[in-house]
């Protein structure tokens, strides 16, 4: 394998939580995303998603801490000891993230077109005319028919795939290395889901762009990723090659997410789901943290199972994947 | 001469009326267009706003409305205290001055003075609120406390205070003193707006771009408490014009022979019965300024709320 673009080693994410206690949203997460390569994570809400992304890019505030020992090193550097300023450097220009409310996370007041150009002013110190020109390239490779007049446009002139779209060229004007997508279509309806998706990845190719998907939504993933990583309750619960995963499911809640995905043509009348709710980050269970939920849950669970190795690049947060069975 | 006066003073009034029609027209237009459009579609306000204007004008141009100085005598016996007259429009005061060259150029100073003291208050009220509530945290709760306190002294207490150990009030210092005792509301709004803004997808959006917190703030937070902060500087416009004839009224404002509509009323207040045009006149000029400021203000308020988006 070459040299992992990014390596996330033992991250935890802390929040202090009301009345002192502390919630770690993310718990002890390793994983590596290799350069063009597309990993996608998935879970359901409040399990760590977000948190490890928006972690990697250090954009966690206060109460939010990245405990000490945990190291997200990128391009072989060590992204959380860097000064604020070259962390800077990287936001937005190594590194872009794209969000799921395009609607919230573009400015009101500001055109399209000034906020794609604001980018190249902040990394590149671009002149307004030429940050202007780069924007509406930019709008143009990201699918915006007529981009030199849209670029006027203000942010609620845009259907929500079109503001996605602006969104996607304002995080690739600099041609990043990564690009982390936090749920990029989850606010879009299924057509324009996959217009975009297929834009990403057109984008991506062309780019050379590793990406990390985040989403709660298998569909995308199994189409998408090459590696998929499933989170549960601020850990990491099953990794595995895309093919390897949707085939031979190990961990029992990657059983139940993958029997909650309702098919067309199934004889099953009721959708199936996952009893519980995932526990919250300021009182996650002893042992296993999914013990709550499992139906196959045994005496062992009452130990925190490590990872298990199960396969080249397969792992496994279960007891009954151990190496040797009780 | 005085035609010309006239002309100038209602086309800058028609001017501000067709200049929000057009914005409110304008292909794009960018995020003044809707505004615009619902309040040219508001025929109180844009009322409001031709008389407003035509208001400011005349101050601005009172040269040319009128020949006589508004702080020289004319003859001391033949044009003392002449009522209302097609020759001196709002009559003479008891030192033989005429009373429409005063209101006129009173007008600019009370104008000026309250445009300045709002620009002055809502500056440093932005700025403030900015700081508290983009940096928050011990900082911001240090910086409301102290608010609390200013706050809890009524302001024309407050100016007051300041009068009695300045020792002359001039028409700068008089900007200073009601601009710098009336930025509390002002910050408070600006702090909330942006202690809301700042936990906002679109902040985390831009600092994920690589923008740094000076940028965030300029660029996108406060384009975005803008509306609001236009709305409070226009309401607190009619109080500032009311705070400064309160004050001349009180002796410890402009000081006469320079007129203001405060001390021109001060002056004819003793014999307001029988000399009803010294009062009258000023005080009908800061009604209509106040009323028509609060109407605009008011509309201004329903029209960048981007929450009544019926239009």
């Amino acid at each position: 394998m070459t040299e992992p673009l990014l390596a996330v080693t033992d991250l935890r994410t802390t929040f202090r939580a009301a009345g002192g206690r502390r919630a770690r949203a993310v718990d002890g997460v390793s994983f590596t995303v290799a350069p063009e390569e597309t990993v996608g994570i998935v879970g359901e809400s409040g399990c760590g998603k977000s948190v490890t992304a928006l972690s990697i890019l250090r954009l966690i505030r206060a109460p939010g801490v990245i405990e000490a020992g945990s190291r997200i090193a990128f391009e072989s550097r060590d992204l959380l000891t860097l000064p604020e300023r070259e962390m800077r450097a990287i936001r937005g220009a190594r590194i872009a993230m794209v969000f799921q409310e395009p609607m919230t996370s573009l400015d009101p007041v500001l055109t399209i077109g000034a906020q794609v150009a604001e980018v190249a002013r902040v990394h590149a110190g671009a002149s307004k005319r030429a940050a202007w020109a780069q924007a509406v390239e930019a709008l143009q490779a990201v699918g915006f028919p007529d981009a030199a007049a849209r670029a006027r446009d203000y942010p609620h002139h845009l259907s929500g795939g079109m503001r996605q779209r602006a969104m996607i060229a304002m995080a690739i004007m600099m041609r990043p290395a990564l690009l982390i997508a936090d749920e990029p279509t989850t606010a879009l309806d299924v057509t324009t889901q996959a217009q975009i998706l297929g834009t990403l990845a057109a984008l991506q190719s062309s780019m050379r762009m590793s990406m990390l998907l985040i989403t709660h939504d298998l569909g995308i993933v199994a189409e998408r990723a090459q590696r998929v990583i499933v989170m549960y309750a601020g850990q990491i619960v099953e990794e595995a090659p895309v093919r390897e995963l949707f085939a031979a499911p190990r961990h029992p809640y990657t059983r139940a997410l993958l029997a909650a995905v309702p098919r067309l043509g199934a004889r099953r009348e009721r959708l199936e789901a996952i009893p519980g709710q995932v526990p919250s980050a300021d009182a996650w269970p002893d042992g296993c943290r999914f013990r709550a939920r499992c139906a196959q849950a045994f005496d062992r669970c009452d130990t925190a199972p490590p990872l298990y190795q199960i396969g080249d690049a397969h792992r496994s947060r279960c007891h009954l994947d151990a190496p040797a069975a009780p | 001469m005085m035609l010309v006066g006239w002309f100038a003073c209602i086309s800058a009034g028609v001017f501000a009326v067709l200049g929000v029609r057009s914005a409110a027209r304008r292909e794009g237009g960018g995020p003044w267009r809707r505004p615009a459009a619902r309040l040219s579609d508001d025929p109180i306000a844009m009322t409001a706003l031709f008389a407003l204007t035509v208001l400011a004008a005349m101050a601005v141009f009172a040269p040319m409305l009128t020949s006589y100085a508004p702080d020289a005598p004319l003859d001391p016996v033949r044009a003392h205290l002449l009522p209302p007259s097609g020759e001196h429009y709002f009559g003479t005061d008891f030192a033989s001055r005429d009373v429409f060259s005063r209101v006129l150029y009173g007008g600019r100073i009370s104008l000026s003075v309250a445009l300045l003291a709002v620009l002055l208050s809502t500056v440093l009220g932005t700025a403030y609120g900015a700081i508290a509530g983009f940096y928050g945290g011990r900082l911001d709760s240090a910086m409301m406390r102290a608010l609390d306190a200013a706050l809890s002294v009524p302001r024309i207490l407050l100016v007051m205070a300041v009068v009695a150990i300045a020792p002359r009030i001039t028409v700068p210092v008089l900007i200073l003193l009601i601009g710098g005792t009336g930025w509390f509301g002002t910050s408070r709004l600006v702090r909330g707006q942006v202690l809301s803004l700042r936990e906002q997808d679109l902040t985390t959006a831009a600092r994920a771009l690589g923008a740094r917190d000076r940028e965030i703030l300029w660029r996108h937070l406060l384009p975005n408490v803008s509306s609001s902060v236009i709305v409070a500087a226009t309401l607190s416009l009619g109080n500032v014009i009311i705070l400064e004839a309160a004050l001349s009224y009180l002796s410890i404002g402009i000081r006469p022979p320079t007129p203001s509509w405060g001390n021109i009323i001060e002056e004819g207040a003793s014999q307001l019965f029988s000399t009803w045009w010294l009062g009258l006149f000023p005080g009908l000029a800061i009604v209509v300024t106040v009323l028509a400021i609060n109407t605009l203000g008011d509309a201004l308020r329903d029209a960048l709320d981007p929450r009544t988006a019926s239009t």
